[in-house]
């Protein structure tokens, strides 16, 4: 009796001893949780999932305060993501937040603004230049479609324009939809 | 160099040339409109110097190449531009893209040229400048800066300059008739490359199903005192050897490491009508404006080559060799294997345009797949070693993480599995949806860290610009107070300096 | 009009599934006839009983399972799985032990996983083990060779056994019921005695059992000719007998009084069989170069175990399907080169 719990005892220390040291050789130095979660959301910065941009909503996933599913620019995609790091079931995007959309950019018509710099503080990127009383304009590749500039133009000078494709962006398209699609014309 | 190298996997695939090689190369007619798209070639595209109105002669500089992997482009014929704006060019999206629309005068007036007969007096920078300039793109069909592929840079010696004339896609044959027609422009196009690269072997390399052209090329070759240096070989007949890095295993036995160029084994590779066409830039100062297009296959009743201007319309050239065509049965733009069908005829002819295929014999039929069977054949197909089934079955559950490990972007796109499988799955098609989905994602990818810094900076900034706010609201505040204190105490002392 | 393709290539090559099955069951054919000559003409009526309920059970599994039926009812796989299997079990098998093996290999391990192409394990090999299990009586009761036999079984009588399981009062129970060659090595071997007393035995001759070498060696023709046609790979045939050979030689030249020949292990039962045509199943065999060599030669080993030190005669059909296991395990590990790669 006695022997037989020396040896398990001998034999737990013995695994302990060898689990610990394996924990403290082989640890992987991972990015801390939230700075993992936020690489996998957009980006757009534009609040609709309630939070002041992307990173606090990721400190927030973090803590496990909301659900994953309250980012619609990323949409199903980022939700799968999320799921996948965290481990967790995927769900529908909760559609109190917005839905899903291709993505837009924002484009001023510089014919109606009248310069009044509003637009420039709300967005959350600097990607509008422009000066007070000077006509203001949006650095295409830096927008993130987030559509914070809207409401604060008191001219309603912008508008949201949906990404042209041209032949360099443009994606092969999946072979599996092509021919269900195929199927479906004739 | 007797001992030829072989690569693993391809095919062997009946040529169908001679139906386009029975008639001696041909000029297609000045069309009315020229629609000139201004990216023709792989990198940025080229900015246009020129304005809706403007005359143009042939040969005139209307678009300035733009970043480092670019080149310009020329008026192909003299004319008015007419218009500056999205057209749909030929691409297997099927999309519209800029370009410079030119109204010809049927004069065909040239510019004037300037050639340099003794190539000697360039430098090798000169050389590759006027290359540039003269808008030269890799005509095999990727449509590569050439000028880029003449300038090894400081790391690299070249001893070899492999001359592609494998030309193994069936169907296409504009390089096997170039090099019947005119082998000794080809030649004075590779002594200038020769003298700007520097390399001590030139090469030509033809399949040996095109008897003609070796013949051709080694005739011409004896007119040429330096000839030890330059060489035809004749290698086999198999699909892909006309591949860059398949060619150079056949040539040298040697294979380009993976995620290497063929620079890493001193070689460089161009395509023999390249070749052509910077002989005609440098010695007689004409930029590339035109080129030889395949236009066969069964519904085409004058097959043949045709020399023909950028822009050109595809349904004159069509016309021009008596057509038949039902209006909604696409045709092929480029080869059976990897080119791409076009249902629209109105879209111009560009640079990279090597052949148009009206009507495939034997042609393979739009059908469901089975399921794949794991026969393997594809693997044993596959020019570059891969596995495509594997990749298949990771690219079609998106399963990207996967196929880069399976070695996705060393997939040619040859096709060769495609071709093979017992199933019909269209394999190339997944690969390429794989490509360019891992792509996209790399740029949203980038896109969102660029955002995410941005943003960043922003918040940094607006709290700085707070704080600072804070800060001197402060010093307001105590400067304020310390003045009011002052006057304070100035006044008291006044008071005090009064009272006494 | 026929519809024209979207995407390249536009160039159609030649192999279809279709075309590879029907190659398969031509090869088997002269195997067959030699089976009808050496083991009377009964294997023709299991034969057909097996491709009648293959067929049925293929449409049913489709039909259930909302797919279309014709691609996939002529694609020749639910006939293949069907002969295979009806040469495999005795010629004068039950009709129902036909029927439930063949509708197990159908419905069980072919669709349930998933149909063509998905099934991990070889169909007909699976159902043959399942029968060797639950009824090792009526799969051991292989018919003596003709020219051996009293009586003949002709297709008649063969009918009356295979469906009502009687015979005609003239028949003798032994013209249905014999040892094979490999079961009896195994018996008398286990009785101490040599290969070579063993062989005086009428069943054999100089070599192999009668007949069954003539089959195997028609199997083996049949093989060479779908390895010309490159229906398959010459890989897995080749390092699969070559393991045979290699350890029944080794084990021979120890001992030739307990072991038998190498000759005698590459021409009795299943073997030519299983190298040429069960083996080689593209959906449940090793896809590269290397992993099928690993994979034949895998087959091969466990084959001489299990005739040898296992407690059945023939070991194929428990080798193949041990090793559709490792499958995964050998493609991942014999992945080739990629072209140009040089870190290795």
């Amino acid at each position: 009796m006695l022997s037989a719990i020396l040896a398990i005892t001998l034999l737990a220390l013995i695994f302990g001893l060898i689990l610990g040291f394996a924990s403290v050789r082989f640890k992987v130095e991972g990015d801390p949780i939230v700075e993992q979660i936020d690489k996998l959301l957009p980006q757009t910065q534009c609040g609709q999932c309630s939070f002041a941009g992307c990173k606090p909503y990721a400190e927030a996933i973090a803590a496990g305060d909301v659900d994953i599913n309250r980012c619609p620019p990323g949409g199903e995609a980022t939700i799968q993501a999320l799921a996948n790091l965290l481990e967790v079931e995927v769900k529908p995007l909760d559609d109190e937040c917005g839905v899903e959309k291709p993505k837009m950019l924002a484009v001023i018509d510089e014919d109606r603004c009248i310069g009044c710099t509003l637009c420039i503080q709300a967005c959350p990127v600097d990607a509008i230049l422009g000066a007070a009383k000077q006509m203001h304009t949006v650095i295409a590749d830096e927008c993130t479609g987030c559509e914070l500039c809207l409401p604060p133009c008191p001219v309603d000078c912008i508008d949201m324009v949906t990404v042209t494709s041209s032949p360099t962006n443009w994606r092969w398209p999946n072979p599996t939809e092509l021919t269900t699609q195929y199927k479906e014309q004739q | 160099m007797t001992q030829l190298g072989s690569f693993p996997g391809g095919l062997l695939l009946d040529g169908q040339k001679r139906r386009s090689t029975q008639t001696a190369i041909r000029t297609t007619p000045i069309s009315k409109k020229l629609i000139l798209p201004m990216q023709q070639h792989i990198g940025e595209a080229a900015q246009e110097v020129v304005s809706i109105g403007d005359k143009v002669l042939k040969g005139q500089k209307i678009a300035q190449a733009n970043g480092h992997m670019s080149v310009c482009l020329h008026a192909p014929s003299s004319g008015t531009v007419t218009a500056i704006d999205k057209q749909p060019v030929p691409h297997p999206s099927g999309l519209s893209a800029p370009c410079i629309t030119i109204e010809t005068d049927g004069e065909d007036r040239w510019i004037k040229r300037q050639g340099v007969a003794d190539y000697s007096q360039l430098s090798d920078h000169e050389i590759r400048q006027r290359i540039r300039d003269a808008g030269i793109v890799g005509l095999g069909g990727a449509g590569f800066p050439s000028f880029i592929k003449l300038n090894p840079g400081i790391h690299h010696v070249i001893d070899t300059l492999i001359l592609n004339g494998a030309e193994c896609e069936p169907y296409i044959t504009c390089d096997d008739m170039i090099m019947r027609e005119r082998a000794k422009g080809i030649i004075e196009g590779i002594i200038i490359m020769r003298y700007a690269l520097r390399v001590t072997q030139c090469i030509i390399a033809i399949e040996d199903n095109k008897p003609e052209a070796i013949v051709a090329m080694e005739s011409a070759l004896e007119k040429y005192p330096e000839t030890d240096t330059i060489k035809v070989v004749v290698i086999p007949t198999r699909y892909p050897t006309g591949s860059e890095k398949q060619l150079i295993e056949v040539i040298t036995q040697k294979q380009v490491p993976k995620n290497g160029l063929p620079l890493d084994l001193g070689i460089v590779l161009h395509n023999v009508a390249t070749a052509y066409a910077i002989g005609r830039a440098i010695i007689h100062g004409e930029p590339l404006i035109s080129r030889i297009v395949t236009v066969t296959g069964t519904d085409v009743k004058h097959a043949g080559n045709c020399e023909t201007l950028f822009g050109t319309p595809i349904s004159e050239l069509l016309n021009f060799c008596n057509t038949h065509r039902h209006k909604d049965v696409p045709f092929v733009m480029g080869g059976p294997m990897m080119g791409y069908n076009l249902t629209a005829d109105d879209l111009p002819v560009i640079k990279t345009s090597n052949c148009i295929l009206v009507g495939v014999d034997n042609t393979s039929h739009q059908s469901t797949a089975m399921p794949c069977i794991r026969c393997g054949d594809c693997a044993v197909a596959c020019p570059a070693s891969l596995l495509p089934q594997q990749l298949y079955w990771y690219s079609r559950a998106k399963d990207l993480d996967k196929t880069r490990e399976y070695n996705l972007f060393d997939c040619i796109e040859c096709g060769c599995c495609s071709y093979v499988c017992p199933s019909e799955i269209p394999l190339v098609d997944y690969f390429r949806f794989a490509k360019t989905e891992i792509m996209h994602k790399q740029q949203e990818h980038q896109k969102s860290d660029i955002a995410r810094q941005r943003h960043e900076n922003r918040q940094a900034r607006l709290e700085h610009e707070k704080a600072e706010k804070e800060r001197r609201h402060l010093q307001r505040k105590l400067a304020l107070a310390a003045t009011q204190s002052n006057k304070e105490k100035a006044a008291t002392g006044n008071n005090v300096g009064e009272n006494k | 009009m026929a519809l024209f393709k979207l995407t390249p290539p536009f160039l159609s090559g030649s192999s279809r599934v279709t075309k590879h099955m029907l190659q398969l069951l031509a090869a088997l054919i002269p195997a067959i006839i030699a089976l009808v000559y050496f083991f009377g003409p009964a294997v023709i009526v299991t034969i057909i009983l097996a491709i009648v309920v293959a067929l049925l059970a293929e449409a049913l599994m489709l039909k259930l399972r909302q797919r279309p039926l014709m691609p996939f009812l002529t694609d020749g796989s639910a006939v293949v799985t069907a002969i295979l299997l009806a040469i495999a079990i005795p010629p004068m098998a039950p009709w129902w032990l036909t029927t439930i093996g063949i509708l197990f290999a159908i419905i069980f391990a072919k669709h349930l996983y998933g149909g063509l192409g998905y099934n991990p394990f070889n169909p007909a090999m699976v159902a043959y083990v399942l029968l060797l299990i639950s009824f090792p009586l009526e799969m051991t009761q292989w018919s003596p060779i003709t020219s051996l036999a009293d009586h003949v079984v002709d297709i008649p009588s063969a009918f009356q056994f295979i469906f009502q399981g009687s015979l005609n009062s003239q028949i003798p129970i032994d013209a249905i019921s014999a040892a094979t060659p490999l079961d009896e090595m195994k018996t008398q071997i286990g009785l101490l005695q040599t290969p070579e007393q063993i062989m005086q035995s009428p069943i054999f001759n100089s070599l192999a059992g009668q007949g069954w070498l003539w089959v195997n060696i028609w199997f083996a023709i049949g093989g060479l000719f779908l390895i010309n046609r490159k229906i398959i790979s010459w890989h897995i045939p080749f390092s699969m007998l070559a393991a045979i050979a290699t350890i029944s030689l080794v084990t021979w030249l120890i001992s030739p009084e307990s072991y038998a020949s190498p000759l005698f292990h590459l021409l009795s039962g299943g073997t030519m069989i299983g190298a040429f045509f069960i083996a080689t199943d593209p959906v449940t065999a090793a896809t590269t170069v290397k992993g099928r060599i690993i994979f034949g030669a895998g087959i091969g080993l466990l084959t001489y175990i299990i005739r040898v030190w296992g407690g059945y005669p023939d070991g194929i059909a428990f080798a193949v399907l041990l090793m559709n296991m490792l499958v995964p395990l050998i493609d991942y590990y014999s992945q080739p080169r990629v072209y140009g790669d040089t870190s290795s």
